[in-house]
């Protein structure tokens, strides 16, 4: 199995490592929701190296993005600056989703998923012969996100003057090179904090030096939990190549207002001329239990199913996304070992920089008020 | 290194018994299987009342990583649960052999109890 560079923290720490993606990665140090709640109410961090920045390169870098992702790095015209898409096949399906950061007209810089990183760089490069561009995944790099309402302080007391002013002066989905760190300040929670790319060798060493700052120490359990409390997808569970960006939740992502070409533009336009047939939504269940991948949901329109389930702890209560058949009803059943439970779609995110979001709070009013 | 009490019995499915002076046998399950599982977040116990046999699914651990069955380790009724586990499922990861008790059976079969494993015959079979 694969190892990161910061394998040796992880051991160190007593942390329960699993196998992700044929990584040997930590799920939990001790307890998932302590973790969990490390990251809503102060800081928390992950080892994040399992995941592949893959440099594109080359006078063509700009062209050749705008047709391999569904989103539009037209958008990106300010030096650092994320734009979050998919990577579509010609059938509209999602072969990844990725970042992409624009740091120079001849180089962009797009972080994809670890289980996917064989298949995307083939047809990455594949794709790329027909531009002026070279694409190669980057090599010896460790990457730690930094999460949560104390995240950026934390990181920022770490950095020298000159070096914190250009941190600081960072916007959401912005990056910069700041010394030896590529610092981007974006995450996977729904909290405010910084994805940090660094040297394989000073892995270590930042890590360390954020447990000196009380930053907890987060395993992949919790990167769940948060992931699916703020209402963001999980490549392979939410969606894969037999589901297209509309069906996931991401038709957000896609611009298609202007003409541009890009790859599964036209198995879109065949989708939405003909109706889009699901719905992709959250499920709050009503009754005590809890949500997990591929259970049944039970509709009026036809039966669906959870793409992510799982225990909320921030909310204390079961939540999912889920793909439902096409309509606006929101009561449904879930079933749960031969049972029928109640359940009530809510538009994620479920939680916001520490909170129930707001439609999520109209239904635990309703909850409480029953 | 798990903690495993000499004076309990255990299923191969992780189950502990504990027998109990006159009332029968107390169930739960062992700090090996919390530790696996990882933080409890509900807790599915059987009705008072209700028997089984040995080996029947009778409760549900969720985790917040799945859903486990647990096992009746002997046959016979159940007399009690532990209610509080309803609130907070936690007690299980806490104090696994003390107030994260499952339920509380009356045998039918007490030589059941003869086909359960030692502390020792459990280490081992969790090495």
């Amino acid at each position: 199995m694969r190892k990161t560079p910061l394998h040796h923290a992880h051991i160190d720490a007593g942390a329960r490592m699993v196998d992700f993606a044929g990584w040997e990665m930590p799920i939990n140090y001790g307890s998932q929701i302590d973790e969990h709640h490390a990251v809503r109410r102060a800081a928390g961090m992950f080892d994040v190296s399992h995941m592949c920045p893959v440099e594109v390169r080359g006078p063509q870098a700009r062209p050749f993005l705008a047709h391999l992702l569904a989103n539009d790095v037209g958008k990106l015209s300010t030096a650092g600056k994320a734009l979050y898409s998919c990577m579509l096949n010609e059938q509209g399906g999602v072969i990844d989703d990725l970042i992409c950061y624009y740091l120079a007209e001849d180089h962009f810089r797009v972080v994809v998923n670890a289980g996917t990183r064989e298949k995307d760089l083939e047809w990455m490069k594949s794709r790329a012969s027909a531009f002026d561009v070279d694409v190669a995944a980057m090599e010896a790099y460790g990457m730690i996100a930094v999460q949560g309402p104390d995240a950026r302080e934390k990181f920022l007391g770490l950095l020298t003057p000159e070096f914190r002013a250009t941190a600081e002066a960072l916007e959401p989905f912005n990056a910069a090179q700041v010394g030896d760190l590529f610092v981007a300040r974006t995450g996977y929670t729904g909290e405010d904090g910084f994805e940090i790319i660094c040297s394989e060798l000073g892995a270590r060493p930042l890590w360390d030096t954020l447990v000196g700052v009380e930053v907890t120490p987060c395993g992949l359990g919790a990167r769940d939990s948060l992931r699916l409390e703020a209402g963001m997808n999980l490549y392979g569970q939410d969606m894969d190549e037999s589901v297209s960006p509309l069906e996931s939740g991401l038709g957000w992502t896609v611009a298609m207002n202007d003409e541009r070409d890009f790859i599964g533009r036209s198995a879109l336009e065949a989708q939405k001329e003909a109706g889009v047939k699901w719905r992709f939504t959250g499920l709050v269940l009503l009754d005590r239990g809890v949500l997990r991948h591929d259970q049944v949901v039970k509709t009026s329109a036809g039966d669906g199913v959870i793409t992510s389930g799982g225990f909320s702890p921030t909310l204390e209560r079961a939540i999912a996304l889920a793909r439902l058949p096409a309509g606006d009803e929101e009561q449904c059943k879930v079933e749960i070992r031969g049972r029928e439970l109640d359940a009530v779609t809510v538009r994620p995110p479920f939680v916001r920089s520490g909170k129930p979001g707001a439609k999520m709070q109209a239904v635990l009013d309703s909850i409480a008020s029953n | 290194m798990s903690d495993i009490p000499s004076d309990l019995k255990y299923r191969e499915s992780h189950e502990w018994v504990r027998e109990d002076d006159g009332e029968g046998v107390v169930v739960g399950i062992s700090d090996h299987a919390q530790a696996e599982l990882g933080d409890m977040v509900f807790i599915e116990l059987p009705e008072p009342g209700m028997s089984y046999s040995q080996g029947d699914a009778c409760a549900v651990v969720e985790s917040v990583k799945a859903a486990s069955d647990i096992y009746a380790p002997v046959s016979g009724e159940v007399v009690e649960v532990n209610e509080a586990l309803e609130d907070d499922p936690g007690l299980v990861n806490n104090d696994p052999y003390g107030d994260g008790w499952l339920f509380r059976m009356e045998p039918s079969e007490p030589s059941e109890l003869e086909d359960l494993m030692d502390a020792d015959a459990y280490s081992e079979s969790i090495d």
